[in-house]
């Protein structure tokens, strides 16, 4: 089941899991070697001992006789403060020591160390028992020497050790979770990146994501790249229906406006000349409009895969102008260009669009004999056209709503427009990593719009 | 003839009757009804002081002290005996009854400070460190050199034979437990001890149960010198009474330092009031400085002070001289060199 929770903190909760498991399982482990360790230590001391003792035996006028040495009993307080017993039996005759230890079950055969688990006293003991041939009188006699310990000190020694295990189980399972910690981000950072590499895409940017990615995100990635490229199919497919079918309205359209005009010049009654001049003024608002959304088709088409060339904007500025000076003439509209020089790379059709929208709104809302100021600056890396006009301005509505499509201005009035204008503008910039502002010029009449480019 | 188990140990030490040999009994009525039962090795002149400071801190304690031999108290207990406090000097005794489960466990802030040496398993605990020491009659020793080794103190006996005819007294090992403890411990850590023995055995040596009558008699001047004399009690008679007759000595090669200790039975009933007293003589065992008690405490007996080992260690080898094969061999011996003649 897959829930909502995130994978790093997932990642480093199973890390730590384990981690902990481990920790555990060392702890265990060492306290049980420490244990066996400790042991062998007291089984090795008690052999020694019973040995030391079992080499002074020796035969006197057909006696067994030994002596305990000091050291056989000094070394078991090596160990811990363990209490301890010891018994030497001669055969079956006890010779000296504790008569009641607990019986062996077999004697030690001679030279080797045999050793018991009891109970005596009410404690545990551990026993070491060797064995010797002693030659006392006629025949060798089996002579069997037992150390025994209680285990206190083995439990000291291990319960020391044990906690010292677990201190380190601790402090290892501590590194482990931060270690889990980082190990969850790293592993999860190829993913973060895509993820942050697709946030930085632009709104239109639909190219397939070309980057190395983990064997594990990889159908991820192709899954994505398939879906964007669908994405990308079916904009256009839609793109390319608006772009005909706008073609294919204009035609028609061309058609029955030139009828109009025919049917206007010939009709004398004035009620019939409004109704047709209605007419015309209709069908040009519908061909403007079917103008513009194929605009805006080429403008999305061809930002997708914009060309670069090197664009003068002064001369650009002169080129549209002029091709809008008798649309200005007509309305007694002066347009003053102040231009410089400003190379910038760019699309130069698509430039030139985004411009003669921007001219094309200044002289339609402009008043008759008035002026329309185009000017060039640079400012840093960028360079400016401004566009300035006696207009109504912008009106009241939020001014960044303007460039939204078909949205139009609250002071339009009857003045045909689609509402396609500065959305083309806008487009354009900022498939040229530039922006559109709009400015309505404070204590004048009119709008200052603004297309901020970057300098090559 | 080798069924020498563990009760013939006993037979082999108590040289008494079956019943408990009491030497000294004194009761002190305490205003409770709490009867903290004491047997003791200790003498009352000695361990009076303590009894009475142990009285001052808890007036509710009735003590009843006993004094008995250091064999009698292993009998007694072993035996069953019910006292809630064994104190003795006969630190292989103490040490092998707690071995053998005839103590019980007591633990304390106070006994945790002793040193490790000072206890065992937190069943035997040491309070005071006594050396043994040499006791002579400064009359008897007029125009003689001091000894201050064992080496020398060989050499003035022979040299000095006839002086020291009948004058020379140590401890009977046969009959004193705690005698048998220094010389055997002695015997192990330095080979002087033998042929001291030799020596004084052919002086026709006086031999003593404890070390009061040899202290009486150095004093009284019947013996010139007292061998392996339990320090504290010397200093003790000393500071009384002597008025410069005697003179303690320490050997400067090797001196052996014995622990006395206490445990608390297994037949004790008053736990509460003997683990009060043990804290109290462990906090007095740690003093500082030696004051007016009786005893002198474990730091006079503490690591580095040279020429001393430290005290004899409280631990399994204990157990060695007394089995008894070991202690058969020994008192042969020892026998042999003591008795020549």
């Amino acid at each position: 089941m897959i829930g909502t929770g995130s994978i790093g903190r997932r990642l480093t909760f199973l890390l730590a899991g384990v981690a902990a498991l481990l920790s555990v399982l060392s702890w265990w482990m060492v306290t049980g070697l420490a244990r066996e360790a400790a042991e062998r230590t007291q089984d090795n001391v008690l052999a020694a001992s019973a040995t030391a003792i079992a080499e002074t035996l020796r035969s006197e006028q057909g006696e067994v006789r030994l002596e305990l040495p000091y050291s056989a009993f000094a070394m078991l307080g090596a160990i811990g403060e363990d209490r301890v017993f010891y018994r030497v039996m001669a055969g079956d005759e006890l010779l000296t020591g504790y008569a009641d230890l607990p019986a062996l079950s077999d004697p030690p055969p001679p030279g080797q160390v045999r050793f018991d688990t009891g109970t005596y006293s009410g404690e545990t003991i551990r026993m070491a028992s060797v064995s010797r041939l002693v030659l006392a009188g006629a025949q060798p006699l089996p002579v069997t020497v037992t150390m025994a310990q209680t285990g206190n000190g083995v439990s000291t020694i291990s319960a020391e050790l044990s906690r010292l295990a677990a201190v380190m189980a601790v402090a290892f399972f501590g590194v482990a979770v931060i270690l889990s910690f980082f190990a969850a981000r790293a592993s999860l950072r190829p993913l973060n990146e895509i993820a942050a590499a697709v946030s930085r895409r632009g709104p239109s940017d639909l190219r397939p994501l070309k980057r190395d990615a983990p064997a594990e995100l990889a159908p991820l990635m192709t899954s994505l790249n398939r879906l964007m490229e669908r994405l990308g199919q079916s904009i256009r497919r839609s793109e390319d229906f608006i772009a005909e079918a706008a073609h294919r309205v204009r035609t028609p359209l061309a058609v029955v406006r030139t009828q109009a005009e025919i049917a206007l010049r010939s009709v004398e009654d004035e009620a019939e000349k409004r109704r047709l001049r209605g007419i015309i003024r209709a069908v040009d608002e519908s061909s403007r409009s079917a103008g513009q959304l194929l605009d805006h088709a080429t403008v999305t088409y061809r930002a997708d895969d914009l060309t670069r060339a090197p664009v003068d904007l002064a001369t650009l500025v002169e080129q549209t102008s002029a091709a809008l000076e008798p649309t200005a003439a007509m309305k007694d509209i002066t347009l003053t260009r102040n231009t410089m020089p400003a190379q910038i790379m760019g699309d130069p059709v698509l430039l030139d669009n985004a411009l003669r929208n921007v001219l094309d709104n200044a002289i339609k809302y402009s008043p008759e004999d008035t002026e329309v100021v185009l000017a060039i600056t640079t400012e840093g890396r960028e360079v400016r056209i401004t566009v300035t006009d006696e207009g109504p301005g912008l009106g009241d509505g939020p001014v960044r709503a303007l460039t939204e499509r078909f949205r139009r201005g609250s002071n339009t009035g009857d003045i045909v427009g689609s509402g396609l204008g500065l959305t083309i503008v806008e487009d354009v910039l900022s498939a040229h990593g530039g922006r559109l502002e709009l400015h309505t010029r404070e204590g004048e009449r009119g709008a200052c719009i603004t297309l901020v480019l970057p300098l090559s | 003839m080798y069924h020498a188990g563990l009760a013939i140990i006993l037979t082999l030490w108590a040289t008494m009757a079956h019943a408990l040999t009491i030497e000294d009994h004194r009761l002190y009525p305490g205003t409770g009804d709490v009867t903290l039962r004491i047997l003791s090795t200790a003498d009352l002149e000695v361990f009076e002081p303590y009894l009475l400071a142990f009285q001052a801190e808890q007036p509710a304690v009735t003590i009843d002290y006993s004094v008995v031999s250091s064999a009698e108290l292993h009998r007694a207990i072993t035996d069953g005996a019910s006292f809630d406090l064994a104190l003795s000097s006969a630190m292989d005794l103490q040490f092998r009854l707690a071995n053998d489960g005839f103590a019980q466990s007591y633990r304390s802030d106070d006994t945790q400070a002793l040193p490790d040496w000072a206890r065992w398993r937190d069943l035997v605990f040491a309070f005071t460190a006594e050396p043994a020491v040499v006791v002579l009659s400064t009359d008897r020793f007029e125009g003689l050199e001091i000894p201050t080794t064992r080496q020398e103190l060989i050499t003035l006996l022979r040299e000095n034979a006839a002086d020291f005819a009948g004058a020379v007294g140590t401890y009977d090992v046969r009959e004193s437990g705690l005698g048998y403890l220094f010389a055997t411990q002695e015997s192990r850590s330095t080979d002087a001890f033998w042929r001291l023995s030799e020596v004084m055995g052919r002086l026709d040596p006086q031999l003593y149960c404890c070390s009061g009558q040899m202290i009486d008699d150095v004093t009284e001047g019947r013996l010139a010198l007292a061998y392996n004399v339990l320090g504290s009690y010397a200093a003790e008679r000393m500071a009384r009474d002597s008025g410069g007759r005697v003179q303690i000595l320490r050997m400067q090669d090797f001196a052996n330092v014995m622990l006395r200790t206490a445990i608390i039975p297994k037949t004790a009933t008053e736990r509460e009031a003997a683990g009060a007293l043990i804290d109290m003589l462990a906090r007095l065992g740690l003093r500082e400085d030696a004051g007016q008690w009786p005893l002198p405490p474990l730091n006079s007996a503490g690591p580095g002070e040279a020429p001393e080992y430290g005290p004899i260690r409280l631990g399994p080898a204990l157990m060695v001289y007394l089995d008894p094969l070991n202690r058969r061999t020994f008192l042969t011996e020892w026998e042999d060199a003591m008795e020549q003649r």
